[in-house]
């Protein structure tokens, strides 16, 4: 009975948490709408350049819809979205999902390989730091992270390629990816964005792994746990990393989050075809439906893994999870 | 008999290099429980401790030997030590709720040490702390390892530690301060399945406590302890009866202060200061306190007794205003009090003052006393400049602290001088109720004796009333002159002192009465024994854990 309460209980906390994620959702689409439409500068005026006649210019917007009031395309523009259409782009006339979804999914490739990378990187870091806590080990990888957390990613991108590309040789500084390209090829394109990409948001994850361990580290059941006798490494891994995992996953979250989110940086650094690339030249070409579609997919992301990470927060907390 | 262990020059440093444990010597033989008793800081954990060869992060071990079964264990390597800790010596700790792992459930727990250590299959360790809930007597021993320890009670966890700790059959159980955090009434459960535990498995048992009448009932020898040092060893009884350092005397005529009492009269309550009329105060849904009434005269001391939960501090904080009661009425002298202190007046508010537990909680650590002292009586009263320092060493003066420590900050003092200053920080307002949360419970036994002596002479010379909030009838009978009972949220008894210690008017406070310790040894096998008699006793408790104990 009381497990069955705790069902009850535990779905409605989760459906809760989703339908908070949802509504956030919905107020960052009003927000980038309105937004992007008090941008300086008038899509009519960009489109038509030089040749811009007043009547021309009365044409195009009708045509576009652009005389209807704001509220009213915001709805529109919603119902589309929740259909699955996102309208048209401006700048190219095709079909803003046509023109987005094989950069979203260049992007998603490199979130996901630095993704890959260095979360289990980052949380085997941290644990052995805070293993050898104010060992060598330790104070290098904290210098380390310190010195990536304080320094932009383009920089660290920047370095990388002088590095790597400039003086060894060893990898394109560019990462245009085409076609025509092999797998091999295409990795060694991307070796650099992902290795910027892993160096920023390893220092994050590590740093707060590190120490949310150590905080359980001192707690007297860990203290307990030694003098049961049992060795450093069972102690570490069977009695604090479950207690410390709750604010571990919120910043692997928060970091996967950046990964696609952040990426326009060094999408732009690399010259990587990927969607936040996309995002720039867009609001550089005033094609309003193609931004508005980028900032929804990178809001939809960030909103969906932080809801998710407090959904697994949920779940691994022994105290929510079973009641008393 | 056999020795066990033995303790030889024992010295333990904290990493600034003060000495925490000057050169003790020590033997336990198989089957004995030994005593060790102090204040804090007197280094009695830092001893139980060193037994495992483990010391607290910024201390260390510096010198002696500890020689368990003739192998010094300071000889060994990491991996012998570890291979003892919890084999051989094994450690029960004060919280149990701190000391189990929330992520991990109570079997689990309890089985690790065994399997770790490699003593037992998965399933032996099982079945034997399926065996030792039994002899703990813990409820559905075969299921009760499922349960996770915020599942379970308090007195529950308590003995589930002890099964944990007796799972490899260790040769030596370092008990430490096991029952302290318990309420009476389950300490005493708990203390009777150590003792049963004890005997049961001819363990020998280091068991460290503050309480003197706690220890006088399970150790049959005692070393009292002071700044780390041997003050005096003995025989229990001996201790008890013919204590030869002035310090174990002055630590036994606490105890038995406690036990006694002192003798008060009902006063005469015409005037009445505080008027609690069927007052409920809720948390949610949950009604914490339940139509609570009870009045104080001017100059009149009131207990409120309670176990932990049963609303006495929720009671309190209504009456400061500090959470508004749901319904009914707080009246000063007559006057109705606004139910949240934010909407009363500032004379209202200077009149009621409240002392807290913790004093190193209660004051601002970066202000100096005499900022702090001096607050109220430029708030209340507009004092300023020479006047305000002549009103401030005259208040540290009558709560006996040098008018010098005006200048020092909360750091720098003791536990007993900082609750004192915060007596001075109530006292500065001139009020004519003051509210002490378990003023002395954070304190040592004879550090607690001195607060309270202070309050019972402020009280005589101000005529002051109090309201006295505390789970320890020791100190009921040592200041009151009329008790309130709280079980639960409702008040259960009430009357004048000496009555109803007499003729304990509700079987709570008598089941109260009895569970508080007292030093004659003995006198736990007593209390059980009348309890085992009379089931029907047992039924007022909440839990009914442990009712059948010695069966």
């Amino acid at each position: 009975m009381g497990r069955l309460n705790w069902r009850g209980s535990m779905s409605r906390l989760l459906v809760q948490r989703a339908g908070l994620g949802l509504l956030t959702l919905v107020a960052i689409s009003a927000l980038l709408f309105f937004g992007t439409n008090m941008l300086p500068g008038d899509v009519a005026a960009a489109l038509l350049g030089q040749q811009a006649t007043p009547e021309a210019l009365h044409n195009i917007r009708e045509a576009l819809g652009l005389n209807q009031p704001a509220w009213w395309r915001y709805l529109r523009w919603l119902s589309g979205v929740l259909h699955g259409d996102f309208g048209v782009s401006l700048a190219s006339g095709r079909s803003v999902a046509g023109a987005l979804m094989p950069r979203l999914g260049n992007t998603l490739v490199l979130a996901l390989l630095a993704g890959v990378i260095s979360v289990p990187l980052a949380v085997g870091l941290g644990v052995a730091s805070a293993m050898r806590e104010g060992g060598i080990f330790d104070r290098l990888t904290s210098i380390l992270s310190l010195m990536s957390i304080s320094v932009p990613e383009f920089f660290i991108g920047y370095v990388l390629v002088v590095v790597f590309a400039a003086n060894l040789g060893w990898l394109p500084s560019l990462a245009m990816i085409n076609p025509g390209m092999s797998l091999g090829e295409r990795l060694a394109a991307i070796t650099l964005p992902v290795m910027t990409l892993v160096l920023v948001v390893l220092a994050h994850m590590l740093r707060m792994t590190r120490s949310s361990l150590l905080s359980v580290m001192s707690t007297p059941y860990i203290e307990m746990a030694f003098l049961k006798g049992l060795n450093r490494s069972t102690v570490v891994l069977r009695h604090a990393l479950p207690n410390a995992a709750a604010p571990i996953i919120a910043v692997i979250a928060l970091n996967l989050g950046y990964l696609v989110v952040g990426v326009v940086v060094v999408e732009v650094v690399f010259v990587y075809p990927g969607a936040g690339q996309l995002m720039v030249d867009s609001v550089a070409k005033r094609d309003l439906p193609l931004v508005q579609a980028c900032g929804l997919v990178f809001a939809a992301t960030y909103v969906g893994l932080n809801t998710i990470a407090d959904m697994v927060a949920i779940l691994v907390n022994p105290r929510l999870k079973i009641p008393r | 008999m056999t020795q066990v262990l033995r303790i030889e020059g024992l010295r333990v440093q904290s990493a600034s290099g003060d000495v925490l444990v000057h050169d003790v010597d020590l033997e336990l033989a198989r089957g004995e429980v030994l005593g060790l008793i102090g204040e804090s800081g007197a280094g009695k954990s830092t001893i139980g401790l060193a037994a495992l060869t483990y010391a607290r992060p910024g201390c260390r071990i510096v010198g002696g030997r500890v020689l368990l079964g003739g192998t010094d264990l300071r000889g060994l390597d990491a991996a012998g030590r570890r291979g003892v800790r919890g084999a051989r010596v094994a450690y029960v700790a004060q919280s149990a709720a701190a000391a189990f792992n929330p992520a991990m459930s109570l079997l689990n727990q309890v089985c690790e040490g065994p399997v770790r250590h490699g003593l037992m299959s998965r399933a032996q360790a099982r079945e034997r702390a399926v065996e030792a809930f039994r002899a703990l007597d813990l409820p559905d021993p075969h299921r009760f390892g499922e349960r996770y320890p915020h599942q379970v009670s308090g007195g529950q966890l308590q003995r589930a530690m002890a099964a944990m700790a007796i799972s490899c059959q260790p040769d030596v159980l370092v008990l430490d301060e096991p029952t302290t955090a318990l309420d009476v009434t389950t300490q005493i459960e708990v203390l009777a399945h150590l003792k049963k535990l004890i005997a049961l498995y001819g363990t020998a048992a280091l068991y460290i406590s503050h309480d003197l009448a706690v220890v006088a009932q399970i150790a049959d020898r005692i070393i009292v302890l002071r700044h780390g040092k041997i003050v005096e060893t003995g025989p229990t009884q001996a201790i008890l009866t013919s204590p030869k350092t002035e310090y174990a005397r002055a630590l036994v005529a606490e105890r038995k202060a406690a036990e006694l009492g002192v003798k008060t009269r009902e006063r005469d309550r015409a005037d009445t200061v505080l008027t609690v009329e069927d007052v409920t105060v809720s948390y949610g849904r949950r009604d914490v306190v339940r139509s609570a009434q009870f009045t104080i005269a001017r100059g009149e001391i009131v207990a409120v007794v309670g176990e932990s939960g049963s609303g006495k501090t929720t009671l309190a904080y209504a009456i400061c205003g500090l959470v508004a009661a749901r319904a009914g009425c707080i009246s000063f002298e007559g006057a109705p009090l606004a139910p949240h202190y934010t909407r009363r007046t500032r004379e209202e508010l200077r009149r009621i003052q409240l002392v807290f537990q913790l004093p190193d909680v209660a004051l601002n650590p970066r202000h100096s006393v005499g900022l702090i002292v001096g607050r109220p009586a430029a708030f209340y009263f507009g004092m300023k400049g020479p006047d305000l320092k002549v009103r401030v060493a005259e208040l540290l003066v009558s709560v006996g602290l040098d008018p010098s420590i005006a200048n020092r900050y909360p750091g720098q003092l003791s536990g007993g001088q900082k609750q004192r200053v915060c007596i001075a920080r109530a006292l500065a307002a001139k009020p004519d109720l003051i509210v002490c949360d378990e003023v002395t419970s954070a304190l040592d036994p004879l550090v607690g004796e001195e607060i309270l002596k202070l309050l019972r002479r402020l009280q005589e010379d101000l005529a002051v009333a109090y309201l006295f909030i505390t789970h320890d009838l020791g100190t009921v009978r040592r200041v009151a002159h009329r008790v309130v009972v709280m079980l639960d949220g409702s008040i259960v008894a009430q009357g004048a002192v000496a009555d109803i210690f007499d003729r304990p008017g509700h079987p709570y406070f008598a089941r109260l009465m009895a569970s508080a310790p007292q030093m004659r040894p003995g006198w736990l096998e007593e209390v059980l024994k009348g309890r085992a008699g009379s089931q029907g006793d047992t039924s007022i408790a909440r839990s009914g854990t442990g009712s059948h104990l010695l069966e």
